[in-house]
């Protein structure tokens, strides 16, 4: 029997995912305004962020009310759990797109300091963890969220990469401290983004398999 | 829900069903009621109250609250109790129900009742549906009648399970199928609003669950009150809710504030389980 | 003494009263019977008395009597309907109508069968009789005499305090719910009574009519003098005949027959058909009240 509440079971999934996609957007947007040096995306990226806080509250409103006016059970309390913590992780994302936007912004008027190599790899690699995450709880793929956990390590080795190289640029010119400074914040912040994504998988497989993940570096392997 | 997603570059997201909160239109009002039992006890003290078009509300409390009562004050059902005293009103599409000329007979067609205790006449399904159309005289034709029955039966989700033994009697029905068949002997009426005291407290958890996903379905077209002691029915099928306490109206919302941000401690003290 | 042996002890004494009415009974059938079979045949039950009452049959004392019981039936059920309906669905119980009018009832059933002859006598022969004779018949004897249609109404008010009260448990019986749920529907109260609540105490009616038919069917002071006579050459064909009435007979054969000895085994047959007549009328208003139970009840 069809239950009324199932609807809006659905309608919050729906509303996190459209969430998931303007953090997603917010991600690409900020990286690629810093690679192209384009301060008008990066505006824009600063602009839009209200809206990911507004979609925060809501979700947070309707976890509120289902949790309070049904009796939920099983997969659907758990997945509405999850929703909450998904929820928060993903507003950080946002807060970190914009953090990045904000670098760009200050260093839209100087040289490059080098290629970026590592940075546009981290940057993807970040922006499909969070993709595959998110799919992941579209499909209940519970493999996917695993990779996801795995790729993080990745992640925080092309951060460490990113700091040495720098570090040595700016020993050898200060003139290239300023911008380098703000690439290392970009590399923690894309480093940071890559967390939350992995503590979105772990929230996937505690919807799915019911089991909580977190802290077990064992699963990891 | 698709099993893959594209990568989102400027959707505009929809907002979808939200209700834009538009001027919700009253079907009854009462209006500073205070009922009396012979005895002179005070059953329903000074209570003001809207029911709102084709929304269900739902009313709260613990027992002897006076909500039962209350209920029955709508279609004037307690009228049947010797030494009673009504003061106030209650307007039924303006119009006030105790007003000295107001037609008792015709209020309780257009404010049908289901009670607590499933209670079929001990005749046969066709004729528990169609006895409120044939003592209101709503049918010119067998044939009319018969459209009744099996519409009154669909809407009480019952028709396919009884279609083929509508002249079995109807006490062999299930106690969920009697409460449903009840429900169809009101709608057969077609009254304009329903009243239901406790409805589900008699059956089991599957057929409660079907009466309730009903009452989604009956919203459409009918304004519903529900008189329950289960909070979480009332939180999950209604749209407003009152609390009630000693025959007063502590509070009265939307069910959705009621339950997470009560504006009244009692209300919150009631609702969290620590009422003494 | 152990609480088992006292429990003991009470079976056995209940069983051995409910043992003694059975005896009673088989005692009185059977001494009936035993005496009564020989003269029972078909030419007994079809034929009219012959010979000052040593031989034929009892025919029109059968037909009498189930006539007489029928009239009273009719007169009976609807009237004590009525009045239950009154006691049970209307009336206020503080009020001076529902007092005096219970009371009336409750005296009624108190009120010696002898009494209801005299009342017959006095009332309906003399009374209402007398004056439908002179009103309605140009002072012609017609109604003022001792009649069918007055020993009938007699019975009926001796046997009303039973239907009503049969009749008003019944209706006190049908669960309040029904009423409500038919009010609830926009039913007013008399289409809630005659719809709902009375076709399900139709029982009830049934055993109240049963009630009245036994003891309608065995009352003779009731009907002494107002319309049993002993010997009659023909059959009751108006309500203003007189009749022949198998209690009536009994009493006159066994009190003032000429020769006692010969009557004797006459009298034990009337005896039989009497009551096997009541037995068979009861037996039928049984079989129509489970019948419809069946049909009306059939919950799970």
């Amino acid at each position: 029997m069809e239950r009324h509440f199932v609807r809006e079971l659905e309608e919050l999934k729906e509303r996190l995912l459209w969430m998931g996609s303007l953090a997603e957007r917010a991600v690409h947007l900020s990286v690629q305004s810093l690679l192209e040096s384009d301060a008008t995306l990066a505006q824009q990226v600063v602009e839009e962020e209200p809206a990911i806080n507004q979609m925060q509250m809501e979700i947070d409103d309707r976890v509120m009310q289902l949790l309070a006016l049904q009796q939920l059970m099983a997969t659907d309390l758990r997945f509405v759990l999850a929703v909450s913590r998904i929820n928060a992780d993903l507003e950080r994302i946002g807060d970190q797109a914009v953090n990045i936007a904000q670098s760009a912004l200050r260093i839209v008027r100087h040289p490059r300091v080098k290629p970026y190599i590592d940075l546009p790899r981290m940057s993807q690699a970040a922006e499909e963890m969070v993709r595959d995450s998110l799919n992941a709880l579209v499909s209940k793929d519970t493999e996917l969220a695993r990779s996801v956990m795995l790729r993080d390590d990745q992640v925080d080795h092309l951060r460490d990469q990113v700091f040495r190289e720098l570090l040595t640029y700016m020993m050898e010119n200060s003139s290239v401290v300023f911008p380098a400074f703000e690439l290392i914040l970009v590399a923690k912040n894309l480093e940071r983004i890559a967390d939350h994504a992995t503590n979105i998988a772990e929230d996937v497989i505690y919807i799915v398999a019911g089991r909580d993940v977190r802290h077990h570096a064992a699963d990891r392997r | 829900m698709a099993a893959t997603r594209e990568f989102p570059l400027l959707k505009t997201h929809v907002q979808r069903n939200e209700e834009a909160p538009q001027a919700r239109s009253e079907k009854m009002r009462v209006d500073n009621l205070t009922f009396r039992y012979a005895s002179r006890k005070v059953a329903v003290d000074g209570v003001t109250m809207p029911f709102y078009e084709r929304l269900i509300t739902a009313i709260i409390g613990p027992s002897g609250c006076g909500k039962s009562t209350l209920l029955r004050t709508l279609n004037r059902m307690n009228d049947l109790i010797p030494g009673i005293t009504v003061e106030g009103e209650i307007l039924l599409d303006g119009q006030d129900i105790y007003a000295p000329r107001f037609d008792v007979i015709h209020l309780r067609r257009r404010v049908g009742m289901v009670f607590q205790q499933p209670n079929p006449f001990p005749k046969s399904i066709y004729d528990n549906v169609a006895f409120g159309p044939r003592i209101n005289g709503l049918a010119r034709s067998r044939a009319e009648l018969n459209d009744r029955v099996e519409r009154a039966l669909r809407q009480a989700a019952l028709w396919t399970e009884v279609k083929d033994r509508l002249n079995r009697n109807a006490l062999q029905l299930s106690g969920g199928e009697q409460q449903r068949l009840c429900i169809a002997r009101a709608l057969a009426v077609q009254p304009e609003m329903l009243l239901m005291d406790e409805p589900a407290s008699a059956l089991d958890p599957v057929s409660t669950a079907k009466i309730e996903e009903l009452m989604f379905e009956l919203k459409k077209h009918y304004t519903i009150v529900i008189v329950t002691h289960n909070m979480q029915q009332a939180a999950r099928v209604s749209d407003f809710t009152a609390f009630l306490l000693n025959g007063a109206l502590v509070e009265f919302n939307p069910t959705p504030q009621l339950f997470t941000t009560p504006a009244d401690p009692r209300t919150e003290s009631y609702i969290t389980g620590r009422f003494g | 003494m152990t609480w088992r042996s006292v429990d003991k002890v009470w079976i056995g004494l209940t069983a051995l009263a409910a043992a003694i009415i059975v005896f009673m009974l088989a005692f009185i059938v059977g001494n009936i019977a035993s005496n009564g079979w020989a003269k029972l045949s078909w030419e007994f039950v079809s034929q009219a008395p012959r010979g000052g009452m040593t031989e034929g049959g009892v025919f029109p004392a059968i037909y009498g009597t189930t006539l007489l019981v029928l009239l009273m039936t009719i007169f009976v059920v609807p009237l004590g309907v009525c009045v239950a309906i009154y006691f049970s669905e209307y009336a206020d119980r503080t009020g001076w109508l529902y007092r005096a009018s219970r009371s009336a009832v409750d005296n009624l059933a108190g009120v010696p069968s002898i009494v209801f002859g005299l009342f017959g006598l006095g009332f309906f022969v003399k009374g209402v009789g007398a004056a439908m004779d002179k009103t309605l018949f140009g002072n012609e004897l017609t109604f003022g005499q001792p009649a069918i249609l007055w020993a009938a109404l007699t019975l009926a008010v001796l046997t009303l305090p039973v239907v009503i009260v049969s009749v008003e448990e019944a209706l006190r019986a049908v669960p309040q719910s029904f009423r409500d749920a038919s009010l609830a529907l926009g039913a007013t109260k008399s289409e809630t009574i005659f719809r709902v609540v009375l076709p399900h105490a139709v029982p009830g009616v049934l055993t109240g009519g049963i009630l009245a038919v036994s003891r309608g069917a065995g009352e003779v002071a009731p009907i002494l003098f107002v319309g049993a006579a002993y010997f009659l050459p023909h059959l009751p064909a108006k309500l203003n005949d007189q009749f022949m009435e198998l209690g009536y007979h009994i009493f006159v054969l066994t009190t003032q027959s000429p020769d006692v000895e010969q009557t004797k085994p006459l009298l034990y047959s009337t005896v039989l058909v009497l009551l096997a007549l009541t037995f068979l009328l009861n037996l039928t208003a049984i079989a129509i009240r489970t019948r419809l139970r069946w049909t009306s009840g059939g919950g799970r």
